[in-house]
């Protein structure tokens, strides 16, 4: 089987703090890291190859020249290969045109590496949680799609997904080509091994530019091909002027509350 | 493409047993006045499978008008179905706008439908509204794990799209319902539908899980300290009534199941009355929670930034103050 997966690199959102002065995001110092649900992905599409070993496991993604870094770090885990897709023409996409031109760079990839019979993403990425990109994907290339997979097997020649539901879990059967989205396991994922690091740190990625993924439409690329505009952005505000209770006794605190709770006529 | 009129659409999911989710009710609320300021109707779309209850509801709930696509093959979801149906409607139809139910079929809908119609979709949204200049909806949505707040607008495509999360919005006050309901014939043979669901596992050992359309949540977080800390949350819930709620530290500890997440990457709630035990207030909880209409926060960690949120702050440990609480709402009840 060939499995393609969707990376991005992201920054370590739980590490964000916001600058109580200017009221603003602190950004700098904040460590980069590969997206974790495409981690999830990735370490889905290792199971399969566990399963079946002629498995060949390709990574992409769109980014800034850095991303290279969590390439490298989906090579040292598990993948065989890595492309990036980086060039001016593509800053400031919006997720429809992101999603148009991993699109168009996958039929690139495929000239290079053959058809791929799965494409994986992680659900959502950290920064933006937006879930669009994978799905949209799916659209531009005509394929089905499952999202929120919690794993997937190969059973002859169609995918049976394990999939988050309301409900519980439900089992899909879905034929291929197909995109499926992920959402974290009840495991975790695979480290690399000391051998894997190595390898991954000399490894070669090329990089596709606007040039390389010849037919592109470029109106439909970055800003200028994005139909959603950020308007503005803001720091969500904070409530104050809440009543504190702290008793010597915590039984006192207690009782103090259920009156408190019982007078605002809430209990 | 270009809007045919000014309406405002809002898909309301169905169940399989033919009821209309929350989330779809919840919509009319923000769809009335963004409707009236787009000056259009209040559209809703209904799809699914013996769907009357759910055409009742949204009448009753203040739709001027139902677009209803009824067959066998939309009773149980699927992305091509659902997405063959909507955009039917929307080449028909062109409205201006459209919401949906940041539900997880919704997130699996919205970005193909878009994608499909070639036009902008702002996911998550948790406040709307009609921008007074252009005309163009204000979609709302946190980003960088609730840190950081974006207004994001689609001012040259249309529809434009977004979906928004469950329980940010309150359902209206029903009345008698005078939606005018059309009915459409869209099909799609199931041949052509690619993929098939061929089990449902049903969670097991876990009380269902309603935290969206709760009234009380009572959560538990790192400082509930194991499993078995969870049984005074429990309590607490049982005897007001209420459902048992978590944090991410609490679920990623293994302390309890993921359909009790509240935050960024859970749910989104918005009940009467919300207690957080235990929990420090990490941003990415309280984006999950802040709608609540009041918050009580329980933390022997005077400085917790939970505090900074809480109507009423109780500083003390949980495991003190949980009892005795409990002990005063049974004996007003007795």
């Amino acid at each position: 089987m060939n499995i393609l997966i969707c990376v991005k690199q992201v920054p370590d959102t739980t590490e964000i703090r916001i600058d109580p002065v200017k009221n603003t995001l602190i950004r700098e110092g904040v460590p980069s890291i590969l997206n974790p649900f495409d981690g999830y992905a990735l370490e889905a599409a290792a199971r399969i190859r566990d399963a079946h070993p002629d498995t060949r496991i390709v990574v992409v993604s769109m980014g800034l020249p850095q991303a290279k870094n969590a390439l490298k770090e989906c090579l040292a885990i598990a993948a065989d290969k890595a492309y990036l897709v980086s060039d001016r023409p593509f800053g400031g996409s919006d997720t429809l045109a992101t999603s148009y031109i991993l699109s168009q760079a996958i039929g690139k990839i495929q000239e290079l590496e053959g058809k791929f019979d799965a494409i994986f993403c992680g659900k959502q990425a950290i920064d933006g949680d937006t879930a669009q990109v994978g799905p949209e994907i799916a659209e531009h290339l005509g394929y089905p799609q499952v999202t929120y997979g919690l794993e997937a097997s190969l059973e002859g020649n169609v995918l049976h997904v394990k999939k988050e539901v309301e409900e519980g879990v439900e089992i899909l059967e879905v034929g291929l080509p197909c995109v499926v989205t992920f959402t974290k396991p009840a495991w975790d994922p695979r480290y690399p091994t000391i051998k894997r690091k190595l390898a991954a740190g000399r490894a070669e990625i090329p990089v596709l530019s606007a040039a390389d993924l010849t037919g592109i439409d470029l109106s439909r690329a970055g800003l200028k091909g994005s139909p959603t505009k950020v308007k503005k952005t803001f720091v969500p505000q904070k409530k104050t002027g809440g009543v504190k209770i702290q008793e010597e006794h915590a039984g006192d605190s207690a009782r103090k509350l259920f009156t408190l709770l019982g007078d605002a006529g809430i209990i | 493409m270009e809007a045919k009129s000014r309406d405002l659409w809002v898909f309301v999911e169905t169940s399989e047993d033919g009821r209309a989710k929350n989330v779809g009710i919840e919509l009319l609320t923000p769809g009335r006045m963004m409707a009236d300021k787009q000056q259009g109707s209040l559209v809703a779309v209904v799809i699914g499978w013996q769907v009357e209850e759910a055409v009742k509801t949204a009448s009753a709930y203040g739709a001027d008008r139902i677009l209803v696509v009824e067959g066998e093959e939309y009773r149980h979801y699927s992305t091509d179905a659902y997405t063959h149906a909507i955009c039917k409607l929307v080449e028909k139809y062109g409205p201006t706008s459209m919401m949906i139910g940041a539900t997880g079929n919704g997130r699996d809908l919205g970005p193909r439908v878009s994608c499909r119609l070639g036009t902008g979709l702002t996911a998550d949204c948790t406040a709307l509204d009609i921008d007074g200049e252009s005309g163009n909806v204000a979609w709302t949505r946190p980003a960088f794990g609730g840190n950081l707040m974006a207004t994001i607008m689609c001012p040259d495509h249309r529809p434009q799209i977004g979906t928004v999360r469950p329980g940010v919005f309150k359902k209206g006050i029903p009345g008698e319902g005078k939606a005018e309901v059309i009915r459409e014939d869209i099909h799609m043979d199931v041949s052509q539908i690619r993929t098939r669901v061929l089990e449902l596992i049903r969670e097991v050992n876990e009380e269902m899980v309603d935290l969206e359309g709760a009234q009380i949540i009572v959560s538990g977080g790192r400082g509930v300290g194991g499993p078995e800390g969870f049984g005074i949350i429990r309590e607490l819930a049982q005897v007001l009534g209420g459902t048992v709620g978590a944090s991410r530290a609490a679920v990623d500890a293994g302390w309890i199941g993921h359909a009790h997440q509240v935050g960024q990457t859970g749910k989104t709630v918005g009940p009467k009355l919300y207690i957080a035990c235990g929990i420090s207030g990490a941003i990415q909880h309280v984006a999950g929670m802040s709608s609540s209409d009041y918050i009580v926060a329980i933390n022997k960690d005077p400085d917790a930034s939970i505090f900074n949120v809480a109507d009423f702050g109780v500083v003390g440990n949980l495991f003190e103050v949980i009892p005795v609480l409990i002990e005063e709402i049974k004996k007003a009840k007795a």
